[in-house]
């Protein structure tokens, strides 16, 4: 028999702490929709889509009631469209991201992601001009989400692609700018992206994946949270994360569960659970509150690299068992505007651009929802990247930047974007500018790590 | 299929009643049984087994367990017992 007190505590974390399956994500390969003629292939892309992912958000809203979770996105990502886009050479690729919100409307999905570019190493047929239309894209569809991989461990850093998304991601804001520069909250640029990362925006469908899979994330920075709680501020960092494990371990034991349970349901293999903490604006739902709860006044003070390392680790080493298959990004995000803590923290200057770049080198992403000044130059962002990128290829780990410049904002306003994307006061850059570096382009060598034959 | 009805709330009576009533209307087996009242606090948990042909859907169900819940002054909660095994049991 069940023990009441397990039962009690299931109920508990989902009533009050916020315990919820983040997204599940159907990876749907578009290999086979190629055709030389673009409003061809775009049918083709329309039709494969719906046709996979007909039963997704019923079935998936199914095992929510029944299991009595919280579900709380339904996603779908495919392969990368420079891929698709690029026989249509001459054509202008924006069609694909019509196709891709077209279906997402049809189905009911909230986000569709991989109108997207992997450029770590050098530009292809397509690659160009998918990158270029990615502004447009953006403010003329409502569900796509696009991302582009500038660098990897492998490669080294695609700076010709780096100081080309500073300007993207400038352009991305400036055509939304009457919509809170939402269009910049929908690109990722990436360094070691993941092929099957199920969280938005940088979702896609790698390549080496299967037709098409099941991939669920997790969240629940809330539960991790009330568990902290109570804990005696006397007991040692040792015993803090065993308390994190435990809780990750019981979270991630519930995204196997709906994964299986969709895989089986919609006859779709089961890809991997993203052990993510995911937090949401929602108070109670912060990653920031977690380091906070370990004993930090607030987030961003010294030491807060360091309990969000523990954090991190402890979120993986207790997931990793309760999951078959481990893969995405998994680990703690760092999302400033979503996340009620952190915009706490921005708020009172506690947080700074250079604060949160020391914690990317230790969480699962990188640079996350930063509102920046609107007249940041292009170089900047550009520099932005670049940084994180050099993070991420030298450590060997994801690292991705989602800034948002709020175009026609003043510097003591915030964007809102409403929703789980939450709002963020304007925070402050580094002077000097780094335009000369920028200009120069190339490639950044692979570094030692990348030799591991 | 076994699901699990948890009903937590303000202790009253017969929440026992009602509730167990529910179920038989609904073709709803209850196997097991356990109840504390801790103060003022309410806490009844039920293990259920039902045909899923012959009882009404998981939708159907919750909509009808939160009417009845709001009615008597509790939550009541229908779920599928895997959750519960699979977070707490290895």
């Amino acid at each position: 028999m069940l023990e009441t007190k397990d039962i009690l505590e299931t109920i508990n974390m989902i009533d009050n702490e916020h315990l919820d399956v983040r997204t599940v994500t159907m990876g749907i390969s578009l290999l086979d929709c190629i055709d030389p003629d673009i409003d061809k292939a775009c049918e083709n892309v329309y039709n494969k889509i719906c046709r996979y992912a007909a039963e997704l958000v019923p079935t998936v809203e199914a095992i929510s009631r029944e299991y009595g979770i919280p579900i709380i996105n339904k996603r779908i990502a495919v392969t990368p469209i420079s891929m698709i886009a690029a026989v249509c050479q001459d054509k202008d690729p924006i069609k694909f991201a019509y196709a891709l919100d077209r279906a997402a409307e049809t189905l009911g999905v909230n986000f569709i992601g991989g109108y997207s570019a992997l450029v770590q190493k050098g530009f292809s047929a397509g690659d160009y001009a998918l990158i270029e239309s990615i502004p447009r894209a953006l403010a003329e569809t409502s569900h796509v989400c696009s991302s582009v991989n500038i660098g990897s461990t492998k490669a080294g850093i695609n700076m010709d692609a780096v100081k080309m998304m500073g300007r993207i991601v400038k352009e991305a804001a400036e055509l939304t700018k009457d919509n809170n520069c939402a269009g910049a909250s929908k690109l990722v640029v990436f360094c070691n992206a993941p092929e099957d990362n199920p969280f938005m925006a940088g979702a896609f469908h790698g390549v080496g994946e299967a037709d098409c899979v099941i991939n669920v994330g997790v969240s629940g920075p809330g539960v991790v949270r009330a568990a902290l709680a109570k804990i005696d501020d006397k007991e040692d960092l040792s015993y803090v994360a065993d308390v994190v494990k435990k809780t990750a371990f019981k979270i991630t034991r519930m995204g196997q569960l709906v994964a299986q349970e969709a895989s089986k349901r919609l006859c779709v293999p089961f890809g991997i659970v993203d052990l993510s903490l995911a937090p949401t604006p929602a108070v109670g739902d912060s990653v920031a509150h977690i380091l906070e709860e370990m004993g930090l006044e607030i987030c961003g003070c010294h030491g807060t690299t360091a309990a969000l390392a523990l954090l991190n680790d402890a979120v993986k080493k207790g997931g990793v068992m309760a999951s078959s298959h481990v893969g995405g990004l998994s680990g703690a995000f760092i999302p400033v505007s979503e996340d009620a803590g952190m915009i706490a923290a921005a708020e009172q200057d506690a947080i700074d651009i250079t604060k949160l770049e020391a914690m990317t080198a230790v969480c699962s992403v990188g640079l996350d929802m930063i509102v920046v000044p609107g007249d940041t130059p292009a170089e900047v962002i550009s520099a932005i990247i670049a940084d994180e990128a050099a993070i991420g290829m030298v450590n060997t780990k994801t690292t991705a930047v989602r800034l948002i410049p709020a175009v026609g904002k003043k510097d003591d306003e915030c964007l809102d974007f409403g929703g789980l994307f939450g709002y963020s006061p304007i925070m402050k850059l580094r002077k000097g500018s780094p335009k000369i570096f920028i200009e120069r382009g190339g490639r950044i060598p692979a570094p030692l790590q990348a030799l591991k034959n | 299929m076994k699901a699990v009805v948890t009903v937590l709330g303000k202790d009253n009576v017969g929440i026992l009643a009602k509730v167990s009533c529910a179920c038989a209307e609904r073709n709803l087996n209850i196997l097991e049984v356990t109840q504390s009242v801790l103060q003022d606090l309410f806490a009844m948990i039920m293990l259920v087994e039902f045909d899923k042909d012959k009882a009404p859907s998981f939708e159907e169900l919750n909509k009808d367990f939160d009417e009845l819940g709001e009615k008597i002054g509790t939550k009541i909660h229908i779920m599928h017992e895997d959750i519960f095994n699979s977070m707490h049991k290895i």
